[in-house]
């Protein structure tokens, strides 16, 4: 953990940005911005913004990945060198790889993937600019895109962090508070039965603290899930006219 | 194809004995394989580690070196975990660069160290700026047979916590210095298996397993860490009782071999 030299709450708790305890960042979601792929979104979450594409299912290669039961699902989580104040040397690094793996497993969960044996479907996530937070949006982003290929799924994933700043409990972190506060949980959940299919957590919680800080990150996803079908509704429903 | 139908039918034997609250090794649902430990078995590393867990042999060691401190932290050491899952420990793996499996596991392992501060990285600096030691946590995986996790996590806390870097190596140094630690993580691994919470899943278990979660606590009772793998799902109601079962395990882990 690291030093702490500034306040990261004022007295009536108020965040740096002038956020409340929890509180979101602003998000917009779109569905469908990239020609080439199959499905694709964009996502802005407070000064993140990322952009998913989703490939297949197709053939899976190399071959001998193929699985004759399902379809395998990869994502890649990828940062650009220019989205971080000091530059990032491009490829894959050992964060990004791990990343990728969780990212992987969360969207295989809704996935219905033994419709699809020996294929792959290719998720590419590329963070553009990154502020804090970004697995989360990663995730929310690539299930958007997954939607917009039509894959067959059982729900959406939504996903967003919780932490821990001066002692207090708090939603989405931004970078400072994230890399001066005590505790990070990013989380992410299927909505329609709150299951938790990402998780993860570095820092100092107590048990009661804990269950806070995860009962505030599974009611935000369920705000940010909203967002998300608004951005599928606005795509197939043109003019947001129609409902459903 | 055949180990497909094997694996299958092994698959719905397992499922049936968990939900009758068996395993297929006679264990209790939360009962932890035999764990042995061996401190400081490679006497040219600085500290070193082999833990057992049932059969499931890591062994780690650290070596020590001296680099210059990250430009944000001046005045600490530096630790470095590294796992390698070398193709002795299991015909799933393969020789080269560490794959992603390797990478998650040195991560959530080194997550746990730093995260609970058990490091007084501070005494490891030099000279402010210029000089700090580098610790480098190497993690060999030498029997794979399941929970990794919490193997390669004993053995690393074990192999810090019984650490000196040698005055003869190092001309810094006056006289040897053992290296302070200051709390002492221990992480617990569950998994879910038609429905059902089991802590220390063996390999098989590990193979039809739906979800794995991870949670490193500290010797106060506060959760440090956290880490779920695979593609299932966990209920909050699940991670509430792997979260009290895993301060309860950690506790009886850290008693008997971290005290």
């Amino acid at each position: 953990m690291e030093e702490k030299n500034t306040m990261l709450l004022t007295e009536d708790k108020k965040r740096l940005d002038g956020r409340e305890l929890n509180e979101l960042r602003p998000i917009k979601i779109e569905a469908g911005v990239l020609k080439q792929a199959d499905g694709s979104a964009s996502l802005i979450w407070g000064k993140n913004k990322i952009l998913a594409a989703v490939y297949g299912p197709r053939e899976a290669h190399p071959r001998h990945l193929q699985d004759p039961t399902k379809a395998l699902v990869r994502c890649r989580y990828n940062m650009a060198s220019f989205s971080v104040s000091e530059r990032k040397r491009p490829g894959p690094d050992r964060r990004s790889i791990e990343i990728s793996k969780v990212l992987s497993e969360a969207l295989e969960s809704v996935i219905l993937t033994h419709q699809f044996p020996r294929t792959a479907i290719d998720i590419f996530v590329e963070v553009l600019e990154a502020e804090a937070g970004t697995r989360c949006a990663a995730l929310t982003a690539a299930s958007v895109a997954l939607a917009d290929a039509g894959i067959p799924m059982t729900d959406l994933i939504a996903a967003c962090a919780a932490g821990k700043i001066d002692g207090e409990i708090a939603l989405d972190l931004t970078k400072i508070e994230d890399n001066q506060g005590e505790a990070d949980l990013p989380l992410a959940i299927v909505p329609r039965t709150k299951e938790i299919v990402l998780l993860q957590m570095d820092g100092n919680f107590t048990p009661q603290e804990f269950k806070k800080a995860r009962d505030m990150a599974v009611e935000a996803c369920m705000k940010i899930y909203q967002l998300q079908r608004n951005a599928l509704k606005e795509r197939y429903f043109a003019g947001g006219g129609i409902d459903e | 194809m055949n180990d497909d139908i094997i694996f299958e039918i092994k698959k719905d034997f397992m499922e049936k004995l968990v939900k009758q609250g068996k395993r297929i090794d006679n264990r209790e649902l939360d009962e932890f394989r035999p764990i042995k430990v061996e401190i400081n078995p490679v006497s040219v590393a600085e500290g070193s580690a082999k833990v057992s867990i049932g059969d499931t042999t890591v062994l780690v060691g650290i070596k020590a070196d001296v680099g210059t401190p990250y430009p944000d932290r001046p005045e600490d050491g530096v630790l470095i975990t590294n796992a390698e899952l070398i193709p002795m420990a299991s015909p799933d793996f393969e020789a080269g660069p560490p794959d992603q499996n390797a990478i998650e596991l040195a991560r959530v392992v080194d997550r746990g160290v730093r995260e609970s501060g058990m490091l007084n990285t501070k005494a490891l600096c030099l000279t402010p700026n210029e000089k700090v030691f580098l610790l480098f946590a190497d993690i060999h995986v030498l029997d794979y047979c399941g929970n990794l996790f919490d193997a390669s996590s004993l053995a690393t806390v074990l192999a810090l916590k019984n650490a000196v870097i040698s005055s003869d190596r190092f001309e810094e140094l006056e006289e040897d210095f053992p290296i302070e630690t200051v709390e002492t993580p221990v992480s617990v691994t569950f998994v879910k298996i038609a429905d059902v919470i089991l802590v220390d899943p063996s390999l098989e278990e590990e193979k039809v397993a739906q979800a794995r979660l991870t949670v490193t606590t500290d010797s106060q009772g506060n959760i440090r860490a956290m880490q779920k793998g695979f593609k299932g799902r966990f209920t909050v109601k699940e991670i509430d009782e792997i979260v009290e079962q895993a301060i309860k395990k950690g506790n009886e882990i850290r008693r008997q071999f971290l005290s």
